[in-house]
């Protein structure tokens, strides 16, 4: 019993260190939220096309390996991984879709015509409606969903290099085999 | 010293430069978007209190009932338009939750994995009641502290009559 009195202060401490390490990861983000949807299939979304394009129903989407992206004109995060987006388009049996997330249709046309288009199909969420059933918190946000609808990935922040050879480009290698 | 005046006048100038430059205060999202309360007090009250619990996904420290961000706007907007159709509080939480989590919930659920969330400090506080039972039973366990033998007593009075101080007997109010 004297000697649990001796390590108990011990063992505390040794806790405490090791917690509050973990805090001085400078890779840790405590703000950043795990998405409760990641393993759920995905939600019930009919959203009309932007233009002649085709529009978002996310039931069209089992059979494809699909990456989601919400974009908004308005948003320059969005501008800044556009292109790699359009690499993730350019990677064979992946299916790159958007949604422009409560963006004015023409705004939306003028963004993807100075930039390029590299969405099969764009639907267009002008009221955030259909942002409330990803759990979307802002844009851009990019979601994997696989062949049978279940989202696998998502990511709450512009996509960058790393990410995408981390982990997009492995995750996509392995669900289109 | 003749410099002083120069630099003050140049510090008024910047001074006012940057007041000219500021932006004129932008309008409040709202106030583009306002909320529009419901036709129902009863209703409002209703939606207003579910605002009070739901977190905002972007501030994070703000409920979306004090929050300026988008996102809060919509989801209050969509908490008025789910009790206008009829939809329970709890239905409306945890359409919210199976979405952005239980952590969107100020008051998150009981359930296995906030089981150690509602129940540590209770925990807690029976872990250190049960220490305290335990200390104070041992402390009274432990045998009082032991009086003076007989012989001791007359060796210290021996010792204080020496020094002519009158000899008390130091026991512990047992009158013993």
């Amino acid at each position: 019993m004297r000697r649990l009195f001796f390590i108990l202060p011990l063992l505390c401490l040794a806790a405490l260190v090791v917690l509050f390490w973990r805090g001085l990861d400078p890779a840790r983000d405590p703000s950043s939220l795990p998405s409760v949807l990641i393993g759920k299939k995905i939600a019930a979304v009919n959203l009309p096309g932007l233009g002649a394009r085709p529009g978002i129903n996310t039931a069209e989407f089992a059979g494809d390996v699909t990456v989601l992206n919400f974009f908004a004109s308005w948003c320059a995060p969005c501008r800044a991984e556009h292109p790699l987006i359009q690499e993730l388009a350019a990677m064979p049996g992946v299916r790159v879709v958007g949604i422009t997330f409560k963006d004015v249709p023409v705004d939306s046309e003028k963004y993807l015509a100075e930039l390029g288009d590299p969405y099969a199909a764009i639907g267009v969420d002008e009221t955030g409606r259909a942002g409330m059933e990803f759990g979307l918190t802002g844009v851009p946000e990019t979601y994997v969903i696989d062949r049978d609808g279940i989202i696998r990935y998502r990511l709450a922040q512009p996509l960058d290099p790393g990410r995408l050879k981390d982990e997009l480009t492995p995750l996509l290698l392995d669900l289109t085999q | 010293m003749r410099r002083w005046p120069s630099i003050a006048l140049l510090l008024l100038c910047l001074m006012a430069g940057a007041a000219l430059t500021l932006p004129p205060q932008p309008a409040l999202a709202q106030s583009e978007q306002p909320d529009q309360p419901l036709a129902d007090p009863v209703m409002e009250a209703r939606a207003r209190q579910l605002m009070k619990d739901v977190r905002c996904v972007v501030c994070q420290a703000q409920s979306i009932a004090e929050s300026d961000a988008g996102i809060a706007s919509d989801m209050r907007k969509l908490i008025r338009v789910e009790i206008a159709a009829g939809k329970s509080d709890d239905e409306i939480r945890r359409f919210l939750a199976d979405r952005y989590g239980d952590f969107v919930l100020f008051k998150p659920p009981f359930k296995v994995s906030t089981a150690l969330l509602w129940a540590g400090p209770f925990l807690l506080l029976g872990l250190g009641g049960v220490t305290m039972v335990l200390f104070f039973r041992r402390r009274a366990r432990a045998a009082p502290p032991a009086t003076l033998s007989e012989e001791e007593l007359r060796r210290v009075t021996a010792a204080l009559q020496e020094t002519g101080e009158p000899a008390t007997r130091p026991d512990h109010g047992s009158g013993a």
